[in-house]
């Protein structure tokens, strides 16, 4: 199991990432840089929060057009996993690997504090170490993270059970209008969804930031481990089927 | 030959933005601006004389990279010079 953290020009949450599965997970952990055109044999690609490209034009939209994300274009058609973190979560909307788009925040201020959210999918291969509709407290940082798509596209979104996480009080119980709640005014209160494979996922909240009890929170430890033990399972998959 | 691509949030969509916009411009004393779009604004050079092509790549760079449909709109807009209506 190889687990590749992409560095964009900018990116700023990559060693944090890397410290997690490298350090805590004890995985096999190796940096990516944006001009790579392979994923250096990867299972695992996660794209780290930041500033790619300095989010000039828009937040993601020039990293996406970068020339490791044909690379993990490839990985995510194959069934590779992907996960998106805060910027890198903009990147894969810009890329088109996930639906929607990001706007600012509806306070226009950067946000940077925890915030509760609610599993609404616990079996995908990121989250299948977690419980439906189990609420994880797990910090956010962003300044555009109020996700926004067509009623008809968030409507299919939801059909095909694409929401993995809502903002939610920490009960769990919803309440969209409420900025104390959901931080950002995001539609529905979406915090993270998946592609209709289940196998891309993109996140606001960082969990690569309460993964350790020295943080005072390991609230985002089980979410990555699960990754990590994913990919490891497909990989045996993999080495299986080659037999 | 030189264009100007303007892009700027949907309609539909509440636009943040030029809301505190909107509402900045009431406090310095404009109170009867209904509505405020905050977007961007493109100058871009071209090659090429062909009007219709170039309008037509215009198009096409808002689609791949200027715009984000989902969330924008966008213009283009040929600016004049060179024999070109505006």
């Amino acid at each position: 199991m190889r687990c590749g953290v992409v560095v964009f020009p900018g990116s700023n949450c990559d060693h944090d990432v890397y410290h997690v599965l490298k350090h805590v997970l004890d995985q096999d952990a190796t940096f990516l840089w944006h001009q790579d055109d392979t994923l250096k044999g990867c299972d695992l690609v996660v794209l780290p929060g930041g500033f790619a490209y300095g989010d000039y034009l828009r937040a993601g939209a020039l990293a996406a057009l970068s020339p490791v994300m044909d690379a993990v274009r490839r990985h995510a058609e194959a069934g590779g996993l992907v996960l998106g973190i805060c910027n890198g979560f903009q990147v894969l909307l810009e890329a088109g690997l996930l639906p929607g788009a990001m706007r600012r925040n509806q306070n226009l201020r950067f946000l940077c504090r925890d915030v509760h959210l609610r599993v609404e999918r616990a079996d995908l291969p990121f989250t299948w170490k977690l419980k439906e509709g189990a609420v994880l407290r797990i910090p956010i940082a962003h300044a555009e993270g109020n996700y926004e798509d067509a009623p008809e596209r968030l409507d299919a979104l939801e059909a095909n059970g694409q929401v993995v996480f809502r903002y939610v009080t920490p009960e769990g119980a919803r309440a969209d209008g409420d900025p104390q709640v959901n931080p950002n005014g995001a539609a529905r209160a979406i915090a993270g969804i998946s592609n209709a494979g289940g196998n891309v996922l993109g996140m606001m909240p960082h969990p690569e930031r309460c993964s350790e009890s020295i943080l005072g929170n390991t609230d985002g430890l089980a979410l990555l481990a699960g990754a990590v033990a994913a990919g490891s399972r497909s990989l045996l998959t993999k080495v299986g089927s080659a037999r | 030959m030189k264009a100007r691509v303007t892009v700027y949030p949907r309609r539909e969509i509440l636009d943040p933005q030029g809301k505190a916009i909107r509402d900045a411009l009431s406090r310095v004393g404009f109170p009867g601006v209904d509505d405020v779009r905050a977007g961007k604004s493109f100058e871009i050079s071209l090659a090429g004389e062909d009007p219709e092509a170039a309008r037509r790549q215009l198009r096409e760079m808002c689609e791949k990279l200027l715009a984000n449909t989902v969330v924008e709109d966008y213009s283009v807009e040929l600016l004049g010079g060179e024999g070109l209506r505006p």
